[in-house]
């Protein structure tokens, strides 16, 4: 059904998505929770700078990217020479221009869901002699869940289908960076594909509704347990 | 066992506040806004005071001056806050057995038990209704093992039927639970049921610290408690019981009362408070009329109560001793009558004024002693 390029495409895809999850959901979380219950100085900063993917130019952020992680690059020398670890051009870069790009997707939900848990609750397990990782993972983390899989699900999805500074920064190589979303750009190119595009386009539709109602169904669940009366009215 | 002094400011408030409180229920008394919640913050380790000292038996909880300040975890404090607080997303029995010491307490049975909670155990927080709410977070933080229990206002957020459900829960874990309970309050008629000890709290500050009997009774503090609170408490023993006419008679130092039975033996001892806007004055004995209760007294002082009324302080003595009671009047009636310190007069007070709200059962004295 699919041709080889075309499942390379697709599995590198699901495999940067989740890659990029995994590598920025617990960083998301931990800044979520400091930004919706600390106040430090500088806070106005970080909160900018977090918002920075999101308003510039994706191929921008590509070149930013490149710039440091690049074999030449600040970051990127320092990588080579300690770990011998390459991004530019490499699937790990697609990993790392997915993960910039969606991380404030992420960040944003779960500190709005930090944000409504009661600090009162907090305060209740403190007197009970629960210490800050216990209070934290018994009661803030599973009261915020909701948000946690929503940011989790919007993550997964820009993951997904990044584009511009996944090509900025790691270009098009078929088998190693070309992701679902540069393959439908390539095939685009190319006179007589629409049958391919139209392939690729499918999957991408399905597996997004697939991580939305998969999403949903652990909201559901999630509100479930907490009001067990009134699970149905949200 | 709770010795606590600290200053605390909070924003236009300045709090100062400076007691100790025993084994049995102190009541920190006072008006909204007086600094109770924050004083019960402050003991539990949720809010720091400026300076001062705070210690739990020989265990210093805070000391501004050895730098000793230790963390809510640590101190050993349980609260019943006024909502409750229990963790939505967890049943009954998770949020009993949160704390650790909750898991290896032998006691889990007894206080299920004593808290009736044994048919809400599977339950989630959001089906129960305020009053088991309010029963399971007591339960909760009994079964942390603490060192003293604090009550913020536990019965505040419910309404007449929930609180009379709940009070008898309070009322033994006070006789039988065996640890120091700061309970916070600006219900006269609660704080009479329960209390041993009482803090009157006023802008951040203890204006007085005694028994209920006392503190209650004390002309210049009636101010603090309101015209239609303001009252007096009387610690009587039930002698005997009119079955037929469903009557009981209490005797207390000073003259003895009239009520509706209480099913209470012979002997023991009830807690009466009677409101002061329940009490006539008469200058003679009044014949033929329906009140039961006829004290003879003197009048002792008189306080301006808020505008047009007084509250008048009437000594009653006998061999066993002596009480007083207080009685609002209207200033004209002060005036026609002459009631001055000194005056012989009668105290009359309604039977029926005296319902089962106004009575309680004091601590028992060996929890006391």
């Amino acid at each position: 059904m699919l041709s080889d390029a075309e499942t390379d495409a697709l599995l590198l895809s699901l495999s940067v998505a989740f890659w990029s999850l995994v590598v920025t959901l617990p960083l998301a979380v931990a800044l979520a929770w400091v930004l919706a219950r600390r106040e430090f100085p500088g806070k106005m900063l970080v909160n900018s700078f977090l918002t920075l993917p999101l308003v510039l130019p994706p191929v921008v952020t590509g070149f930013v990217l490149l710039i440091l992680l690049g074999k030449q690059g600040w970051i990127g020398v320092w990588l080579d020479r300690w770990f011998g670890i390459e991004i530019a051009f490499r699937w790990t870069g697609a990993v790392v221009a997915a993960s910039v790009m969606a991380f404030p997707l992420i960040v944003r939900p779960i500190r709005l869901s930090f944000e409504a848990v009661d600090p009162r609750l907090e305060q209740a397990a403190a007197t009970l002699g629960a210490r800050h990782w216990r209070r934290f993972l018994t009661v803030s983390l599973p009261l915020a869940q909701p948000g946690i899989i929503a940011g989790a699900v919007l993550g997964f999805a820009k993951a997904l289908g990044e584009f511009g500074a996944t090509i900025t920064l790691v270009s098009n190589i078929p088998g190693e960076t070309q992701t679902l979303s540069l393959a439908v750009y390539s095939l685009l190119q190319v006179p007589g594909q629409e049958n391919a595009v139209l392939r690729l386009t499918v999957i991408a539709i399905g597996i997004s509704v697939l991580a939305v109602v998969i999403a949903e169904i652990l909201a559901q669940r999630t509100r479930r347990r907490i009001r067990p009366d009134q699970a149905n009215d949200a | 066992m709770l010795d606590i002094a600290i200053v605390k400011r909070l924003g236009a408030l300045q709090l100062d506040i400076c007691f100790a409180s025993n084994l049995g229920v102190t009541a920190l008394f006072g008006r909204s806004g007086a600094g109770k919640t924050s004083t019960v913050q402050i003991v539990a380790g949720l809010l720091r005071p400026d300076y001062g000292r705070i210690a739990l038996g020989d265990r210093v909880l805070f000391d501004s001056r050895q730098k000793v300040d230790l963390s809510a975890p640590e101190r050993r404090v349980g609260v019943v806050f006024q909502e409750g607080r229990l963790f939505p997303h967890m049943s009954v029995r998770r949020n009993l057995l949160y704390a650790h010491a909750a898991r290896q307490n032998p006691e889990f049975e007894r206080i299920v038990d004593l808290l009736g909670l044994g048919d809400l155990i599977q339950r989630k927080p959001s089906t129960l209704s305020g009053g088991e709410q309010q029963r399971v977070a007591i339960g909760r933080a009994l079964l942390s093992a603490p060192d003293i229990l604090l009550m913020d206002e536990p019965l505040a957020s419910l309404d007449a039927a929930r609180k009379a459900e709940i009070l008898p829960y309070v009322e033994r874990l006070r006789d039988e639970a065996g640890l120091p309970i700061l309970y916070v309050s600006h219900q006269i008629e609660e704080v009479a049921r329960l209390a041993d000890t009482v803090v009157l709290l006023s802008d951040g500050k203890v204006l007085a610290t005694g028994t209920v009997d006392e503190v209650f009774s004390r002309p210049d503090l009636m101010p603090m408690t309101g015209r239609f609170q303001a009252g007096s408490v009387l610690t009587a023993a039930v002698t005997c019981h009119d079955a037929d006419r469903k009557m009981s008679r209490l005797v207390f130092p000073g003259g003895a009362l009239i009520v509706p039975s209480i099913p209470l033996p012979e002997g023991r001892q009830v807690r009466v408070r009677i409101r002061a806007r329940d009490v006539s004055l008469a200058l003679d004995r009044p014949k033929d009329i329906s009140i039961r209760n006829i004290l003879a007294g003197t009048v002792e002082s008189l306080t301006d109560t808020e505008d047009p009324f007084r509250t008048v302080i009437v000594k009653v003595s006998d061999e066993a001793g002596e009480n007083r009671i207080a009685a609002t009047v209207t200033a004209s009636a002060v005036a026609d009558l002459d009631l001055i310190p000194g005056k012989s007069v009668f105290a009359l007070i309604k039977s029926v004024a005296m319902d089962r709200r106004s009575m309680a059962l004091p601590p028992r004295d060996d929890i006391v002693a």
